[in-house]
């Protein structure tokens, strides 16, 4: 029995039909918008001005916090403006709008192919460099590496996850990186488990994906006479269930721990990262390379032309779109990200994001709900929900606005991974309203923090 | 036969009276002193627990009036100034009385002012769909339409117009409790003065985008022009990130700035007569013509006067002209 973690979870089809498009590089679009908030924490502060020239890799915005991140010019051009566009969701964000001109990168960026596998001893100049390279949790939270890779004083880890589970229908994206740049994943995370000081990393792949098992088995089998910094890194094949990747769930299945309730990875001593984030580690601190591009994949069964992009962070995404054909006829709902947990698309001008996996086309018979009937106590939902709440109990708590209740119910443990929704027979929007209770509940105790604090 | 029904009623009977005893002793023992006047109070109270006051309900509310030294800090919005002084009589306080107010839909966004721009088929609350993304219009800050305020209302007052979409308020039967002002999640519903039997001016938008942009997004959209905060001779309106807003209580109903509003976005409502706009627009024309005219004649005299002591070192002459 191959493992997986141990509550909850569903088996929705993976419908990975761009499985076979390998990477190909999108064209440089004539303009982009660059969001100051790619990541989680506080917003980047722009450091350009209206009219001045950047080159490709130059940052544009340095972080507005700890938790924060660096956020480079993904072309060379002039500034044009820097000011609120509306985002994927139609809400205000600061962008800075780049006119590009040619393609010219910054003095230090290596972009050749070549693969360079040795990498320095000193912890201290790689984190920096990952620091300087903006680079953030690409498995979709966005949060910046460099604060991850430094646990705080008395926790140690153990070992470190590489999260190759790519768990949601239709992506891709990691799948083709795996397969075609597997040896720049490897030595990320060679690189990332040095920084940890552990001895032990595992790369997670669900078993959909035996080729990307085989080829990384492969890389390492040739790493490994190299250097000895590969040595203790293996591939675990894991059983496929939704959601798999989940940080808490795949350290569940890979190491048979369970994250406690507020808790964090490393807790219990794990540190989760994902295979782009990996990629990126390895760009930015063996090719002075920091995150200025991005795969992303464009999908769905009503878009003709399936393709898996390497596309430059703030391409608006009417330019994706209009390179592949256009928008299809049949497609009613574009969604970033998964079927799952995506987002569906209220703007089609807006620009990708550093942490845009996909863009997913479905139709009206795809998206359509179904009329929400009585809860008939069956429990599915929270036989389904992988941390271990009660979905049904959430869902009337949060319609007649119970929040302490709420708390106590640990409503704040929801990861939004949809299952309860997923295997609701009664079609109650169940996610859709625990969403909006998380996020009530979440206010109200980061609000008691800050009060606390201040005394 | 006959004397077993006759021996279990007297058992029953003495059983029942003993109890009753041990009972009332018990009662006396561990009796609650309650301020007779609480129960006074809540007699007066509307009933309708709704929890407008900030108190968990009527009996609540009698508590905390009962044990408060005044009434500066409690007042009843369902049932009024009439309530309130019931409550002051019963207790002997003053009460200062409060205008009435009346929950105010600040958005003007109907189906024709605000074209839709995508459509939104998740579940059907202004909370869920606020907290996913900013709607289905151009205008992120504008009324969702799914009708939280209406279900958060107890009294009925609230109902969505099939035709605009938007939510319409019964004035008769609003009591100014302020649910529907908690469950707005974009803050578009506010408390108002009612107003002289009901007139009352507002700005219909809470859009705080530049002009251009809301503009685009809604036609009736407030585009923070400040043509009303200038024109207002009573200082009643304030402009804050793109939106003017007018101050109930120095607003004087004059309705100049409805009249000169570009988009509309200004409503007067329950007014005698419809709104005269070329005849307020003229004389509107009319005093800046004469301010115009005053303050150049005043600019003039001043100019007079600094040349005059050049002129004339006599200071009798320019006293004589003014005269």
């Amino acid at each position: 029995m191959k493992r997986t973690f141990s509550i909850g979870g569903v088996h929705p089809a993976d419908n990975k039909i761009s499985r076979e498009c390998a990477i190909q590089v999108l064209p440089t679009p004539p303009v982009v918008y660059i969001s100051v908030a790619q990541h989680i924490g506080a917003p980047a502060k722009p450091i350009v001005a209206v009219g001045d020239h950047v080159k490709v890799g130059q940052p544009v915005a340095e972080p507005g916090g700890f938790v924060s991140a660096y956020i480079h010019s993904s072309v060379s051009g002039t500034v044009k403006s820097i000011g609120p566009r509306k985002d994927l969701a139609g809400n205000m964000q600061t962008c800075i709008e780049i006119a590009v001109e040619g393609d010219e990168w910054m003095e230090g960026i290596d972009t050749s192919d070549t693969l360079v596998t040795e990498f320095s001893d000193d912890n201290k100049e790689i984190l920096e460099k990952i620091r300087l390279g903006g680079v953030v949790g690409l498995g979709g939270a966005t949060f910046p590496t460099h604060v991850k890779l430094s646990p705080p004083p008395g926790k140690k880890c153990e070992m470190l996850i590489i999260n190759g589970c790519e768990c949601e229908p239709y992506l891709t994206s990691d799948y083709r990186t795996l397969l075609e740049k597997g040896e720049q994943v490897v030595i990320g995370t060679a690189i990332i488990k040095q920084v940890l000081g552990v001895d032990k990393a595992t790369i997670g792949i669900e078993d959909n994906k035996p080729e990307a098992i085989a080829h990384i088995e492969k890389v390492l089998q040739e790493m490994r006479k190299v250097s000895s910094k590969f040595a203790g890194i293996s591939v675990m094949s894991l059983m496929k269930k939704y959601p798999e990747g989940g940080e808490k769930q795949l350290i569940d299945a890979v190491m048979h721990r369970q994250v406690a309730s507020g808790g964090l990875p490393i807790d219990v001593g794990a540190v989760v990262q994902n295979v782009a984030t990996a990629l990126a580690v390895y760009d930015a601190v063996q090719k002075n390379k920091p995150i200025v591009d991005n795969s992303v994949t464009v999908t769905g069964e009503c878009f003709p032309k399936q393709a898996n992009l390497l596309v430059r962070v703030g391409t608006p995404l009417n330019y994706i779109i209009d390179y592949l054909g256009g928008f299809p006829q049949d497609a009613v709902k574009v969604i970033s990200g998964g079927p799952m947990m995506g987002k569906a698309v209220s703007n089609l001008e807006a620009a990708t994001l550093k942490g845009t996996s996909a863009l997913l086309f479905l139709t009206a018979a795809q998206t359509a709900r179904k009329p929400e009937s009585n809860c008939i106590r069956c429990g599915k939902c929270a036989d389904a929900c992988p941390m271990g709440l009660e979905p049904f109990l959430l869902n009337r708590l949060a319609r007649n606005g119970m929040t302490e209740e709420l708390e106590k119910q640990a409503v704040q443990d929801c990861i939004e991974c949809g299952c309860c929704l997923y295997s609701c027979p009664a079609n109650i929007p169940l996610l859709d309203v625990i969403r909006q209770a998380k996020a009530q509940v979440m206010g109200i105790i980061r609000a008691r923090k800050a009060a606390a604090a201040q005394k | 036969m006959q004397s077993t029904i006759i021996w279990i009623i007297a058992i029953v009977a003495l059983l029942g009276l003993l109890l009753a005893v041990v009972l009332y002793f018990v009662a006396e023992q561990f009796k609650v002193e309650e301020d007779p006047r609480i129960d006074e109070v809540e007699k007066v109270m509307p009933g309708a627990n709704c929890g407008g006051c900030g108190f968990a309900g009527c009996r609540a509310f009698a508590d905390a009036a009962v044990k408060a030294p005044n009434l500066d800090n409690q007042f009843c919005p369902v049932g009024g100034n009439d309530v309130m002084k019931k409550v002051a009589a019963i207790l002997g306080y003053e009460v200062k009385e409060k205008a009435p107010m009346v929950a105010v839909v600040r958005c003007n966004g109907t189906c024709e002012n605000r074209p839709k721009t995508n459509d939104y088929d998740g579940y059907a609350s202004c909370r869920v769909k606020a907290a996913l993304y900013s709607g289905d219009t151009g205008c992120a800050f504008g009324c969702l339409g799914c009708g939280d305020c209406v279900s958060a209302c107890q009294f009925g007052a609230l109902s969505m117009d099939p035709v605009t979409g938007l939510p319409v308020v019964d004035e008769a039967k609003c009591t100014a409790c302020g649910a529907c002002v908690k469950a707005c999640p974009k803050a578009i519903i506010e408390l108002r003065n009612k107003g002289p039997r009901g007139m009352r001016m507002y700005v219909s938008c809470v859009n705080k985008d530049k002009g251009p942009a809301a503009k685009k997004a809604c036609s009736a959209a407030c585009i923070g022009c400040g043509i009303c905060a200038k024109t207002c001779t009573h200082d009643a309106i304030v402009l804050e990130n793109n939106v003017a807003y007018v101050d109930f209580a120095k607003c004087k109903l004059c309705r100049e700035c409805e009249a000169m509003c570009p988009t509309g976005a200004i409503h007067g409502v329950n007014f005698p007569k419809p709104l005269d706009k070329d005849a307020v627009k003229s004389r509107i024309a009319e005093r800046n013509r004469k301010a115009k005219e005053a303050a150049a004649a005043a600019a003039a005299a001043a100019k007079a006067a600094q040349e005059a002591p050049k002129a004339a070192q006599t200071p009798v002459e320019p006293e004589k002209k003014e005269e």
